[in-house]
This record gives structure tokens, sequence and C-alpha cells, in this order.
């Protein structure tokens, strides 16, 4: 086996170093009633030209770009990934190296991460970002977390238009230990619906997504003010980073957490995972903070160099009392995302959010006009919900045969919803393909 | 003296990213704008983010010359204590690049995603054989989170049961996310020694379970790479008051093929795909943390869990009893991917092979060294062995200042000032990727060092002196902390 350097020599010279008879020898410490008893089940190896070929099949069968149409989005994005980036990012001194515990032998890494916290940071309008979540999701879940630790209050009020998922997560992580989360329903132009937090004062903090789940931009600033006089932090979650390129960002509108999912900046899909969770918040919250965070500093003889730290809110020093039980990040996604913000440059997402933007309003514009019903009206992004005509989900299930996907059904989630799809357009589809997917919906 | 590996080369200096660029300058092919801009309500409008423009050079000489100042498997032996630095092969990152496994949404109808779907179930199948334990979650997005979902499973078991317990043991030798997981669940760890030989007595566990207690949490083999060797009494104590095993599993490499999980009175632990089945650390993940329970607990399992009916694959959530969701999706399948492709490189007398290898090379390190290191169990170990300073102080040197030298030596240091257990711990793992020449090497390396702690401790009290930086001043960091720019 290619991976495993010891000749039959080696073994039988360091067997006699160690005093053992056999490689069995080595584990003589380990009662007899522990061990296997049998050879494992599993199949024999495969050369590295018939795993090639085995992995391609199961490639070959998943509907993705080009020969699919997928009009996808709900917290996942086809994204153009420069080659550069790519290139890049197999640079083995990133990809092969350990948590950089050890900063003068991880300046690479460090840099980098620091780079990333304070790009993430100005993108969202925010005084200081970690080094990393696991995804979006994890990343509200501890967000909320952290306000009932900064309030020492017991409940949170959650937007139903947060990610369906990301609401699931924050149940699983808050339910053990006994916190409520009240859920707030959603108006009819597809904004948070904020009357019933009015007067409400044992929240921890009050969360909403924008752009929201169906694609809505929420009025922040409006949000911001609301969760304040309850007394609770405003936190405001995001799966479409991209918009922020366009729109206002977070930070501008009295935010005191923004987190969020932050695959759109070069991470490929990978059927969800792995992703990036994006965490930002407040100077004066930073102790407070779950997660790695990188910090600028000098070496013995005065150069700027780079270390992990506040590692006392951490679990390898706190243990039981540390603000997360996090441990790595996903360093290497954070490393993809700082490649790409740079590659691109203010001036470049900002051209990239806009085309994203005019050509979601192309698709919207044009179903219009065949007679689709929109039925949010408040401005979106790169996503929006369209209701199609009752017994539209025989021709879905037919266009899904040919690789076109039309969007989400959103009846999965909100079982009022029935014929609402949210449909998502990124700049990877060309004006050929809306009018294509247009006629497909619409005939 | 000697040459050793260590050297200096001709290092480039870099700024930070917006010391560089000049707006106007571009790294990205801009998509062709065939739409026209549409009208937006400029009140939403922001003015973009501060960020610098570079050219496609600046940004690859930018990360190109960062890349070098970092230290990685490839660049040469990491032996870092319970982190499992082995190679990363590389055909695991093509298959993992495939477009279609890359390239995939995650909420693709079941029809257009069988590939993936497949995959997952089979490796699910595959880490259920290799644990001997019946199922197997891949969701978890690391070894933390899994230890988490391993928890939450706990505490949804409990609360089937009727009866939630408010303490949970964790032995002294325990990882430090041990104790944090178990306190997002509400439960109160309560610690337990390990006995003088490195290992948790029968006894010492009798003494503090009870019914108020959720269970243990176990590393096996632990922290001291030492097998627990009383494991099945013990967890004969623990089902005894109702309790449950949690089995910390970040040390699998040792034993896959060699000791049953399953068997052992296991209830639910956590894998490593980073660590044992070969996926790369990333300079601090994306790692991948599977959770394998019995049946009893199989119901708690995160939902989606991915199941097989005829030949056809699919995403199910119909687990009434599940603790939820854990992530937004189905877990890290870019890194899942890599272990699938491990597993299939190996087959199953290559993987047992892998162990017996780690477990060879560490107790090759063990005798090697043990005259010259304080050895702080002089026991047969596992896959890694725990040394300290204990000779060097006199000598006014510590462990830390052997793991900087070691640096200039060329090598990564070991894991130090871990397990607690031991006063000024150092923790070799050299992992089965290593050839007996370099383990000599490293061998003659630390050897070179104690003698240079006797002879001229200043080597060491300055090192390292070969990498681009020296000493960090990490106080100063701390206490103004300085976290973007």
């Amino acid at each position: 086996m290619r991976y495993l350097p010891h000749t039959s020599e080696d073994v039988a010279s360091m067997l006699k170093v160690v005093g053992k008879e056999s490689l069995d020898d080595l584990f003589s410490s380990i009662p007899e009633d522990c061990r296997v008893s049998d050879r494992l089940s599993l199949p024999e190896p495969l050369t590295e030209w018939e795993l090639n070929e085995k992995l391609s099949t199961l490639s070959n069968a998943m509907a993705v770009s080009p020969d699919s149409k997928v009009f996808l989005g709900a917290g996942s994005y086809e994204h153009f990934i420069p080659e550069s980036v790519s290139y890049l990012l197999g640079r083995s001194e990133f990809v092969t190296s350990y948590t950089p515990y050890q900063p003068e032998l991880s300046q690479g890494t460090l840099q980098a991460i620091y780079e990333f916290q304070t790009l993430t940071a100005r993108l969202l309008g925010m005084e200081v970002a970690t080094a990393s979540h696991y995804d979006g999701a994890t990343a509200l879940a501890e967000a909320l977390l952290m306000a009932i630790r900064v309030s020492r209050k017991k409940k949170v009020a959650v937007s139903s238009l947060i990610h369906p998922y990301y609401r699931r997560v924050a149940q699983t992580y808050l339910h053990p230990a006994g916190y409520e989360i009240v859920e707030l329903p959603h108006l009819e132009n597809g904004r948070t619906d904020l009357a019933s937090i009015a007067g409400m004062n044992d929240l921890a903090a009050v969360a909403v997504q924008s752009p929201n789940f169906f694609g809505c931009v929420e009025d922040l600033q409006a949000v911001g003010n609301a969760a304040h006089e309850t007394g609770g932090l405003f936190i405001c979650a995001f799966t479409e980073p991209l918009a922020y390129g366009l729109l206002k960002n977070p930070g501008s509108q009295e935010a005191d957490i923004v987190c969020g999912e932050g695959q759109s900046l070069g991470i490929p899909q990978s059927f969800g995972g792995p992703a990036l969770g994006l965490f930002s918040g407040r100077m004066k919250f930073v102790r407070n903070m779950p997660g790695r965070l990188v910090g600028q500093t000098t070496d013995l003889e005065g150069r700027r160099g780079f270390v992990l730290t506040l590692a006392t809110r951490e679990q390898h020093i706190r243990r039981e009392r540390a603000t997360s039980n996090i441990c790595t990040n996903n360093s290497l996604c954070a490393l993809s995302a700082a490649m790409y913000m740079s590659s691109l440059g203010g001036t470049g997402l900002q051209e990239l959010a806009r085309l994203n933007y005019d050509k979601s309003e192309y698709l919207k514009s044009a179903l219009r006009k065949a007679g689709c019903t929109l039925p949010f009206d408040v401005p979106t992004f790169n996503e929006f919900v369209a209701v199609f005509p009752g017994g539209f989900d025989t021709t879905y299930q037919r266009l899904l045969e040919r690789g076109i996907v039309a969007g989400l059904p959103l009846a999965t989630f909100y079982p009022e919803l029935k014929n609402h799809y949210l449909l998502c357009v990124t700049e990877t589809k060309s004006k050929a393909d809306l009018d294509a997917l247009v006629r497909e919906v619409t005939s | 003296m000697k040459e050793t590996l260590g050297t200096t080369g001709l290092i480039l200096n870099e700024p930070l990213l917006w010391e560089k660029g000049k707006k106007g300058r571009s790294g990205f092919s801009l998509p062709r704008r065939d739409v026209e801009s549409a009208p937006i309500d400029e009140s939403l409008v922001g003015e973009g983010p501060d960020f610098p423009d570079l050219s496609e050079v600046d940004v690859v000489r930018h990360y190109t010359r960062l890349s070098t100042w970092n230290f990685g498997v490839d660049t040469g032996m990491y032996p870092l204590g319970s982190c499992t630095m082995k190679y990363n092969p590389k055909t695991n990152e093509r298959q993992a690049r495939l477009p279609g496994l890359a390239g995939s949404h995650p909420l693709l109808p079941q029809s257009l995603s069988q590939g993936v779907l497949r995959l997952m179930f089979e490796l699910q199948e595959y880490l259920a054989e290799i644990t001997g334990m019946d199922a197997v979650t891949l969701q978890p997005a690391a070894g933390a989170h899994g230890e988490l979902t391993g928890m939450l499973v706990m505490h949804a078991y409990h609360q089937s049961k009727g009866h939630q317990p408010s303490k949970i043991i964790v032995p002294d030798t325990a990882h430090g996310t041990n104790p944090s997981s178990a306190a997002l669940c509400g439960y109160r760890p309560v610690p337990v020694k390990s006995n003088e030989q490195g290992i948790l007595s029968t006894e010492s566990i009798a003494e503090i379970m009870d019914e108020d207690t959720a269970g243990i949490m176990v590393t096996n083999p632990n922290t001291l790479g030492l097998f627990e060797e009383n494991i099945r009494a013990i967890a004969e104590i623990v089902h005894g008051k109702g309790g449950l095993v949690y089995c910390d599993g970040a040390n699998m490499n040792a034993v896959m093929g060699v000791v049953q999980m399953g068997k052992i009175g296991i209830d639910v632990m956590h894998l490593n795909l980073h660590k044992t089945f070969s996926t790369p650390h990333g300079g601090g993940g994306p790692g991948s943390g599977p959770v394998a329970v019995k049946d009893h607990l199989e119901p708690f399992l995160p939902v989606p869990r991915v199941v097989e009916e005829k030949g056809a694959y699919r995403l199910s959530y119909a687990f009434p009893k599940s603790i939820g969701k854990v992530q937004a999706f189905h877990g890290n399948v870019g890194v899942m991917i890599k272990a699938y492709s491990y597993i299939l490189s190996l087959g199953p007398e290559d993987l047992k092979k892998t162990s017996q290898l780690a477990v060879l090379n560490a107790n090759y390190i063990k005798k090697k060294l043990k005259d010259t290191l304080y050895l702080a169990y002089d026991r047969p170990c596992m896959h890694e062995c725990v040394f300290s300073d204990k000779n060097q102080k006199a000598h006014k040197v510590m462990t830390l200042d052997m793991a900087k030298r070691l640096m200039d030596y060329g090598y990564h240091p070991p894991t130090v000032y871990f397990p607690l257990v031991v006063d000024g711990a150092i923790m070799i793992e050299p992992t089965e990727t290593e050839c007996k020449e370099d383990l000599d090497l490293f061998i003659e390396a630390f050897k070179a060092i104690a003698k240079e702690a006797e002879e001229n401790g200043e080597l060491l009290t300055q090192a390292p002196t070969k990498p681009k930086l020296r000493r960090l001043d990490e106080t100063t960091a701390a206490r103004k902390p300085c976290l973007v720019g």
C-alpha cells in the first residue's frame, strides 16, 4: 500500500527494538474479549485507477451545471469560482497543516485568517468577526446562545422567515438547556411581522434573516429598533452574503450580531458541506463570542505577526465554562472566502451583486408577463417566490427528467403556500437559460 | 553538528491585502451582462464593502507567499499527539473535486442525487463495520460537533426514559471539548482521576456512578496513549445505574480492525474523519465527526438519515424521536468523499495494518527516547506516547523550549502541555505514514536537543530562530486585542 512505507525488514527490526514478536503482540494490553473476532467485512482495496472510475460513475449520477439547469438557492448558491482560487487553495502548506497552535510555523494560515476576519467584518459592517464556524445554521444557534449568555434571559424571538433548517438547528441547540424560542409570523408582503414582540421585556434577542427565506429584503432598521425596545439584542442572519455587495450592510442598521452562511464566497456547493459559518459582532461582546479569533502582535524582534488569541473563552482552557465547545473552525473554507473576496475586490463584488439582482429582476418580469403571480412585493436580491398555476407539479416532475429544477416547492416548509416556488438566479444563468425556463414553466 | 532537515531559504515578505492593490484593478472575470440594469429602491443600496482591488497576479503571489510561511504534513513530520497528522492522499482531493459531487446542490431531488446519496449510505455502512456499532450519522461537522451530537442523543435517551440526570463523569485525561460539549446539554461534569497506571479503575467509577449520572465520556485509547483495559467492567457499572457510555473516538487510528467498540460496552461514539481517515486538517477544518450508536440509540440520531430502499437512496426525516438537525444540510460531504476514497483504497487488511504500524511507530519512538525524556507511564502504548520535561527542568529548560527548538530542526512540535495529568507533557503521535528512517532522524534530533539543553540551554530558550518569525507576544495580543485591520 503506497501510504504505508514500512518494508518487512523495517517491521522486523522495529519489532526487535520494542521487544515484540509480531505486530499482533503490540496489542497484548487489550483484553481478548475487546478484540475484533473476524476480519473486517469491507470491500477489497481498489487501485487509484479503479477508484477514479468508481467515483466518476457516482459523480455522473448527479445533476449539475452545465448539463442541468438548477434554479435552487435556499441556503446554497451556485456562483462561478475563479480557477486562481481553486488552484491556490490546493497549496498543501495550507491544506495539510493543523490548527495554528504553533504560530512560528503557521504565519501563512494566521495572516490569512486575520485578513478573512477583516474582510468579513467590513462586508457585514461589524467591528469584529471570528475565524469562522461550521455553517450558517450553527452560527445562528451560537449567536442565540451568546445573546442568552450576555443578557441572562432565557427566551429568544426568531422570524419564521429564517431558513427552516436553521430554525431546526437552533431548536436542537437550545432545547436541552430549556431555552424558549418564540416564532414571529410573516406579513403578506413577505417580511417578518414584528407586532407580537412589542411590550415584551424578557427577550435575549430578536433574530431575522435578510434577504429572508423568501428572498425578501427585511427592513433591518425597523427590526433593530423593535428589538432594542424590548431590551434584547438584534441578530441578523443571512444565507446569501453576496447581497451585501449591493445592499446596505446589517452593521449600519443597528445589528448587534450578524451571522450566516459564507458558501457563496468561492466555496463549492458539495451537496451542502463543507460550508462556512460567518460570525461577527460588536467589539464590546468579544469576550462572550464563541469560536476562534486571530489577533495581531509582534515577535521578539518587533516584527508584525499573528496568533490565536482570547483563548480563555475556549474549551481547551475553560472546559465546561467555555463560550462554546467549538474547537476547529472551517479554516480552509474561510481561506477560500478570503481568496474569493480579494479576487473580486470591492468593485468586483459590487458589480457581481448588481448582476445577480438584475438577472433575477429580469426573470421576475418575464414570469409576470407570462402570467405568473409574484405574491410578495418587497424588493428581493437573487431569489424570489413565484406562484405557478395549479397542476404545475406534473410539469415540475417532467422538467426534472430533463435536468431542469424549476425552484424549490415551498409547501414542504410552509404547507399553506401551495404552488409557491422559491427560484434563485445567479450570474451562472444566461438570459437564454432564463427565457427557456419561462417557456417551460408557462407552456 | 550534523546537517539537520531544518534550514533557511529565501522567504519573501508580504504585506496585508489592503496594503496593496489600487482602485480599478480586478482579479475576476466578470460574467457577461446579457440583461439590462433593473430599477432598484435606492434607499436599500449600500456603499459596497471596503475591499482592496487587486489583480489576479497580486492575489496569486499574496497567497503563494503566505503559504510558504506554513508547515504542513507535506512539508515534514507533524507528530501532534491526539491529532493524527497522517499523510493526506492526493487522489482523495481529486475525487472530492469531481464536478457532479462538488457542484451538487443539497436540495436536489433524490432522483437527481443518487450518486452522492449512495456514497453517503455506503460510508455509513463502512464506519459501522469498522467500529462494530449498529448505526451511523454523518452529519456532525467536526469532532467537537460529533461529541455534542452524541451528548444530545444521550440527553434525548434519558428524556425518553422519563428521568433526566444532572451529572456526567469525565476523566481527567479527557479533551477539553468533552466537558464543554456535556455542559451544552446541561450536564455537570464530574471529574474522575486515572490510576497510577494511567487508566481508569473500576473502583473509582463504582464510587461515583449513581442514578443522577447520565453516563461517562471516555476516550479510548485514552490521551496518554493507553488502552482503557477495564472498559467492559466500567461499562457494566455505568449501565447498571441506567447510564450510557460515550466514547471519544479521536484515537481510533490505534485500533482499527483490532478493537470492536460495539462489543466493549460503548453505546455512542464519534469518529474524526480528519484524523483516522486521512482527510486533511486544512489549518483547522473543515473536519467531519460522524457518530456511531448501538441499536437502542438509533431512533435519536439527527435527521435527515440516508436510507436505502430497493437500490434507491433517499434522505428521510421520518424519525420522530430524533434530536433534530445539527447542521443546515447533510454534513461535510466534501470531507466524507475523501474518507470514503481512503477506505476503498486500503481495504480491510491495510486498514488493520494502518493501526498496527501506527502503534509500532509510537512504541519505537517511546523505546528510543525513554532514556532522553522522562516517560510518564512506562507501559506498552498505543498510537502515541507521552513524555515530560522532568529530566530537562534541572537545566532550566521546559517543554515549550524543546518544542520551539524542534522547529529549527525542521519538525513541527508534538502536542505540548496536554494531557493535563502529566506536568509539562510532550505527546508524540508519529502516525503510520512516517518511515523508519524519518523516525530515526526525528529521534536523533530530539536527542541532540536534549544535549543542547544540558550544554547550552539558551539555544532552546531563544528558539526558534529559523522560521520567518521568532516567538510571538501572545500576552499583548490577548490584553490589547487587535482582531481586524
